[in-house]
């Protein structure tokens, strides 16, 4: 019998999350916004999402097989990765930059620097990233209804008056995904009872963009603005990045600590971007550029050992 | 009242249903006895027997070869047939005193102590270390030294560790449900030693029907209280159960005396109480055989040296071949890879699983996903402390406090790539603290 028998270091039993349910989850919370996307978009945005879905899969797949590595496509990673990508895209960009955005995603940022859990950025925002540099043009052109519209943001920046309640319920021109602030949040909520993502990098996040915002608009003689705050609250990516993007596990601070200083660095760099940049969005680089800070603060975060709180 | 517990940890199915009903059956052995000569923390204990002696039950057949060492006793009558090393169920060898048994149980004259109150507390714990008690919740340290502190006026807690928290486990419940006057007059026998000290029985509250009935009958002791405390895995991990009881926090470096506190397991009060109050040896401890894969789990009251194997046949023997058969709880245990291999003071359960749930499991990336601090009772970053102990770097192992883990084995249960954190995080905490000694 005693060939039989395994023998392992404790514990003995495990629980019953996984990897690939944690994406999973990632991906359910995303539906609702992906539905108001092709609802609003019509049926190219489905197409879309199909198509960044099914390449960002056999990307990943293939170049598994051909590196002779574990195929990992079953963990949901890449395919999370490819419609986070797909939901920040216009509609209108020519499918084949669409594509080209996620091989460089899932390849370049993804693979190269080892597979899930190794990327030191964020696979989709830095693909968004590759393609606003690439295709400026195409990646900034949005689309409602067939009609070249600009986006509230834009609107806003050139002192344009926008609809507040439109842009909750996600019927402005925009990336297909960013439109909607209430999928967003049924999204987020969802993801906040299963307990995947918490409050810390999400909340200071928006908290601090939203103190920036009201500063700003003190300091440039706006007063004390409501609509304009809830205007930049509810406009561009800033809700989908702070609950999907910027929650990204593998991107983000381990420490307690860490995850609100990476939080308020997001708020502040995204309060800069849109309204000292040229540019009317500035979510995505926020991201990126806070990613890369990573290291540093949870060189700084890491936190007192029980018992050892007194000491230094 | 209110309930205590810690910051960390989880909840793992807990599997006490198997074995929470039903009587303690006292099991006598069939085959011979292998009675290990370290059974606890410290020196081995030096063998007083050779080959060819008769022995009686309670018979001290070895003594302490140090300040941290115990005293063992023979679990049965007999002859001894040799010292030789065995198998222990943590897969090391030790040395054993061979006692072939005769089964007629003849006891060696018990010499009844003076009664509690005639007693000085060097009497005590005299009485204590000559009865070979060790800590019994498994790691066996020599409880009279535990009595021991530097500044007994310093001891505000005598805590008794009641929280067994480890899944599967029901054999302090037992005891607390069975003899709980025993528990009562243990505790009050370590208090005697420590006239400022208020005395703790700590208990999940998982046993709510353990926590009345004590606290029933510590209603008028003035100097005893009983708490309740949140059911969760590492409830009854030393640090957490002090953390819970008095809100006092220790680190790896420091002892429970330095918190004011002296911590013992519920079996270890029995023993105090057989040792100062009956005058009797540690030969026996309850026993918990259990898991899937056992047709009759439920408790034994065992001699020490009974062999394992034994046991299962005692339980009605196995249901279904096991896959895996471990020595403790499932978090803390170890895998064995036989069951021939003796019960020691600290052998507090045998589990075996039909399915191993680790070998089924495949580890993947870490994702980052922070699952691990937040299970870590220590406050640790148990997955970079992985990272690193697999790279082999001691100096930012150090650095990011990998001494302090407790390796209670929550970062590995609660992680989703199911990564092996506990086990790279143990053998090189083994290997720092190695070449510190080596300095």
């Amino acid at each position: 019998m005693s060939e039989m028998l395994n023998v392992s270091s404790n514990p003995h039993v495990r629980d019953k999350g996984t990897t690939s349910r944690i994406m999973l989850d990632v991906i359910i919370a995303l539906l609702p916004a992906s539905a108001v996307g092709v609802g609003v978009f019509g049926i190219r945005a489905l197409i879309q999402i199909i198509v960044c879905v099914a390449v960002a899969v056999a990307t990943e797949g293939i170049y598994e097989y051909l590196m002779h590595k574990k195929l990992t496509i079953k963990d949901c990673s890449a395919a999370l990765t490819g419609l986070l990508l797909a939901l920040n895209l216009p509609v209108s960009l020519p499918i084949w930059m669409s594509v080209l955005g996620v091989v460089f995603a899932i390849l370049v940022v993804k693979q190269f620097f080892g597979g899930l859990g190794q990327n030191f950025m964020n696979p989709a925002l830095a693909g968004r990233c590759f393609l606003l540099i690439s295709f400026g043009t195409a990646m900034t052109k949005f689309t409602l209804d067939g009609v070249t519209t600009a986006t509230p943001l834009a609107k806003l920046k050139s002192g344009e008056s926008v609809d507040i309640l439109k842009m909750f319920l996600g019927n402005t021109a925009g990336t297909i995904g960013e439109t909607s602030v209430v999928a967003i949040l049924i999204g987020a909520i969802y993801l906040l009872i299963r307990k995947v993502i918490s409050l810390r990098i999400p909340a200071t996040y928006i908290i601090t963009f939203a103190i920036y915002i009201i500063l700003y608009a003190l300091g440039t003689g706006k007063g004390f603005d409501l609509e304009f705050l809830a205007s930049h609250l509810c406009g561009g990516g800033l809700m989908l990045g702070a609950w999907f993007m910027a929650t990204d596990y593998v991107t983000s601070p381990i420490t307690k600590k860490g995850q609100i200083i990476f939080g308020i660095c997001l708020g502040l760099l995204t309060g800069i971007f849109r309204t000292c940049g040229n540019s009317a969005e500035g979510v995505s680089y926020a991201i990126i550029f806070c990613n890369l800070l990573v290291p540093l603060i949870e060189k700084v975060t890491i936190p007192k050992a029980f018992g050892r709180e007194a000491k230094s | 009242m209110s309930i205590l517990t810690f910051k960390g940890g989880v909840h793992p199915y807990d599997g006490k249903e198997l074995t929470k009903d039903g009587q303690v059956v006292e099991y006598n052995p069939k085959g011979e006895i292998a009675i290990a000569l370290s059974q606890h923390i410290g020196a081995p204990a030096t063998p007083i027997v050779k080959a060819g002696d008769e022995v009686k039950v309670g018979q001290k057949i070895a003594e302490a070869s140090g300040f941290i060492s115990a005293n063992i006793h023979s679990s049965v009558s007999g002859t001894v047939k040799k010292i030789e090393p065995r198998l222990m169920a943590n897969g090391g060898k030790v040395n054993c005193i061979i006692i072939e048994n005769d089964g007629k149980y003849e006891e060696v004259e018990i010499k009844k102590p003076k009664p509690l109150s005639e007693l000085s507390k060097a009497e005590i714990r005299e009485l204590v270390k000559e009865a070979g008690v060790v800590g019994m919740g498994g790691a066996c340290f020599p409880t009279n030294v535990k009595l021991s502190p530097k500044n007994e006026n310093d001891i505000d807690f005598v805590i008794v560790n009641g929280a067994e928290c480890e899944p599967y486990l029901t054999s302090d419940y037992h005891r607390m449900m069975e003899q709980p006057e025993i528990l009562i007059e243990g505790l009050k026998v370590s208090l005697t030693l420590f006239e400022k000290a208020k005395g703790i029985i700590a208990i999940e509250d998982n046993k709510p029907e353990a926590i009345k009935k004590l606290k029933e009958l510590v209603k008028d002791e003035p100097r005893i209280e009983v708490k309740q405390l949140y059911t969760k895995y590492p409830q009854g991990a030393e640090r957490m159960l002090i953390y819970a009881c008095t809100g006092r926090k220790i680190n790896s470096s420091m002892l429970p005396a330095d918190a004011g506190c002296v911590v013992d397991n519920v079996d270890t009060m029995f023993a105090i109480y057989d040792a100062v109050i009956e005058g009797k040896p540690l030969i026996q401890r309850i026993m918990t055989i259990t898991g899937d894969a056992i047709n009759k789990p439920q408790n034994f009251l065992v001699r020490i040296g009974t062999n394992q194997s034994e046991l299962i046949e005692a339980a009605g023997g196995f249901k279904e071949e096991p896959e895996k058969i471990i020595s403790g709880g499932p978090m803390m245990g170890f895998a064995m890879s036989s069951t021939d291999v003796p019960i020691q003071k600290g052998s507090s359960s045998l589990l075996c699983l039909i399915k191993d749930p680790v070998s089924a499991v495949e580890e993947s990336n870490c994702i980052n996903c922070g699952r691990c601090v937040d299970a870590c009772p220590e406050n640790l970053l148990p997955s970079r402390l992985a990272k690193v102990a697999r790279q082999g770097n001691m100096e930012e192992f150090e650095k990011l406090n990998g001494l302090e883990c407790c390796e209670c084995g929550s970062c590995s249960y609660i992680c989703p790539a199911k990564r092996n954190l506990t086990q790279s995080i143990k053998s090189m905490r083994k290997d720092v603290l190695a070449s510190k000694k080596k300095k």
